[in-house]
């Protein structure tokens, strides 16, 4: 494979019974990039990356991160290769600290290097502008604060690729922008894959976007290309192509 | 002071007290507290695994019966001595945890107790049918030539309390320490939200694994060390009721708290004890005790403290 792509797919697919959620999915994601993955409710998004995470297992096809196909390896392994994964629905340890939180995402990486962990939850907490709040109780913040932590976490494992579930749904419009400076604050260092339901946010973000619809990749490019594609409009307006 | 100095010496100070215990106390109470501290250590090993790694289990009698019997058939029928049949009871306590972990962590939730149950059924249900080398419900006496080890006669009334601390205060600290490395927190996270943990790239089901083994072997230390101490091994110690038993005392001492497990086993100790002076009926007054003490203090009693005094509690 190249080395242009840090994760690829080819011909992934997954039925549930007779009904296909992901139909051929040919998708490339250029390494430093951030793409957007979006496409109307039931395009099979969230399938789709349940597939890449090893959460739902492929129906057939191949996934591919960096180069290597790692179709055969559970979620954790996969984890474990440097993709972080932040829930759609938030999904912190609502019992435990916001430092404990973040330490946890840090020691699968760090291990026992008590400092190097403390350092590094110091800093993703001040990154993402949690920093005061390092001793309170996850379960005890507002869900604003909730989707910065799950970021947090995912940070804190220095992942080289990122996927953002949704990471805006059911916030305000004032937080949705402080969101687009976060996710802008660390596109350059790291690959992300965002699936997002919110346009401004995506073209706010993305360098690239790919558009799922009924199951199938309807068009890949720029979001200049994907802004002017016809099918795209039909798709989301919901107007017929003739 | 930090936290951890201030848990270290709440450790040191529940076993210094343990210690005086013997010294101040009367005979009745020292005999007593020497089966309390290795039932506590029992509760030990059952609170690593429901108050940390929040899998619960109604199947650790088997566990701790395979470190009773480990110890007390090979010293019935293969003439070992102490410390090697010591050894065998923890192997088999391991062993046997181990292929349980790997059946019974297939499911979660209420199947994962019902596994448990009846895989400790069947167990309870093997030591009867091979009655003529068990003796079944009737149980055997541990000899006391069998009973001494490093020199010291552990059918002693001295000896064994000590031996008990020794035992209780070695699972203790440990435990106490393996719940806040690494390992331990993971556990915890495990505990609190399993497929966050899974998809920070933890392996949750080895870890499960590691921890049912660690807590079945810990178990099955004390039933060999009960076997040991108090000389008798029976079929009684395999039954549900056995099962139940660290349930209830690690939810009345407090689940995830290091203590939790001795005040849990001294608590109801001497809750059965007093209420049996009082009346026949004293299931009656434990009863009522129990269940004010779920509906006021549902995180049991060091639970409780933690949550309304001393929050740096471990």
């Amino acid at each position: 494979m190249d080395a242009v792509n840090i994760l690829s797919t080819k011909g992934l697919s997954k039925a549930y019974g007779g009904i296909k959620a992901n139909t051929d999915i040919d998708f490339a994601l250029p390494r430093g990039k951030t793409m957007a993955l979006i496409g109307p409710n039931g395009a099979g998004k969230s399938t789709f990356v349940g597939m890449l995470c090893g959460r739902i297992p492929a129906t057939r096809g191949d996934v591919f991160f960096e180069g290597a196909n790692i179709n055969a390896l559970p979620a954790h392994q996969r984890i474990s290769l440097g993709i972080a994964y932040t829930f759609q629905i938030t999904s912190v340890f609502a019992g435990l600290s916001l430092h404990e939180n973040v330490a946890l995402a840090a020691r699968r990486r760090l291990g026992a290097d008590v400092a190097a962990v403390n350092a590094k939850v110091a800093d993703v907490l001040a990154r993402v502008g949690l920093a005061e709040r390092t001793d309170q109780i996850a379960g005890d913040l507002s869900y604003g604060h909730q989707r910065l932590l799950e970021i947090a976490m995912g940070l804190a494992q220095d992942p080289r690729l990122f996927i953002l579930d949704e990471p805006t749904q059911g916030l305000a419009d004032s937080e949705v922008e402080e969101f687009i400076t976060l996710i802008n604050t660390f596109a350059g260092e790291t690959t992300i894959l965002l699936i997002e339901h919110n346009m401004d946010v995506v073209m706010k973000t993305a360098t690239h976007i790919t558009v799922l619809d009924a199951g199938e990749v309807l068009a890949a490019g720029t979001p200049e290309d994907i802004r002017a594609n016809a099918a795209v409009q039909a798709a989301y307006l919901g107007t017929s192509d003739a | 002071m930090t936290d951890s100095q201030r848990s270290q010496l709440l450790h040191l100070g529940v076993i210094a007290l343990l210690a005086a215990a013997f010294f101040i106390l009367p005979t009745y109470h020292v005999g007593n507290l020497s089966r309390i501290m290795v039932l506590a250590v029992y509760a030990i090993g059952y609170n690593f695994l429901f108050g940390y790694t929040g899998l619960l289990s109604l199947g650790h009698a088997l566990f701790f019966a395979a470190g009773m019997y480990g110890l007390g058939l090979s010293m019935e029928l293969f003439d070992l001595t102490t410390a090697p049949a010591l050894m065998v009871g923890l192997a088999s306590a391991l062993i046997v945890s181990a292929v349980i972990g790997f059946l019974a962590l297939r499911t979660s939730g209420v199947s994962f107790m019902i596994v448990t149950l009846m895989f400790a059924q069947a167990g309870y249900l093997t030591i009867l049918y091979f009655g003529s080398y068990t003796r079944g419900d009737e149980g055997f006496v541990i000899q006391q030539a069998d009973r001494v080890m490093f020199g010291l006669d552990l059918s002693n009334d001295t000896a064994r309390y000590f031996a008990a601390l020794v035992l209780f205060s070695i699972c203790f600290l440990s435990v106490a320490r393996l719940v806040q490395s690494p390992f331990g927190r993971t556990l915890v996270a495990i505990r609190e939200n399993e497929e966050r943990a899974r998809m920070l790239g933890y392996n949750t089901v080895a870890h499960k694994l590691k921890a049912v083994v660690i807590s079945g072997t810990i178990s099955g230390l004390a039933g060999a060390a009960y076997a040991l101490l108090f000389g008798y091994a029976g079929a009684t110690f395999a039954t549900v009721q056995y099962s139940i038993f660290p349930l209830l005392w690690v939810l009345l001492g407090g689940a995830g708290t290091t203590i939790g497990p001795l005040v849990g086993v001294i608590f109801m100790f001497y809750l059965i004890d007093l209420s049996s002076d009082i009346t026949s009926a004293y299931m009656l007054i434990a009863g009522v005790v129990l269940v004010l003490l779920t509906l006021f203090a549902p995180q049991g009693l060091a639970g409780e403290l933690r949550k309304r005094v001393f929050k740096w509690m471990p």
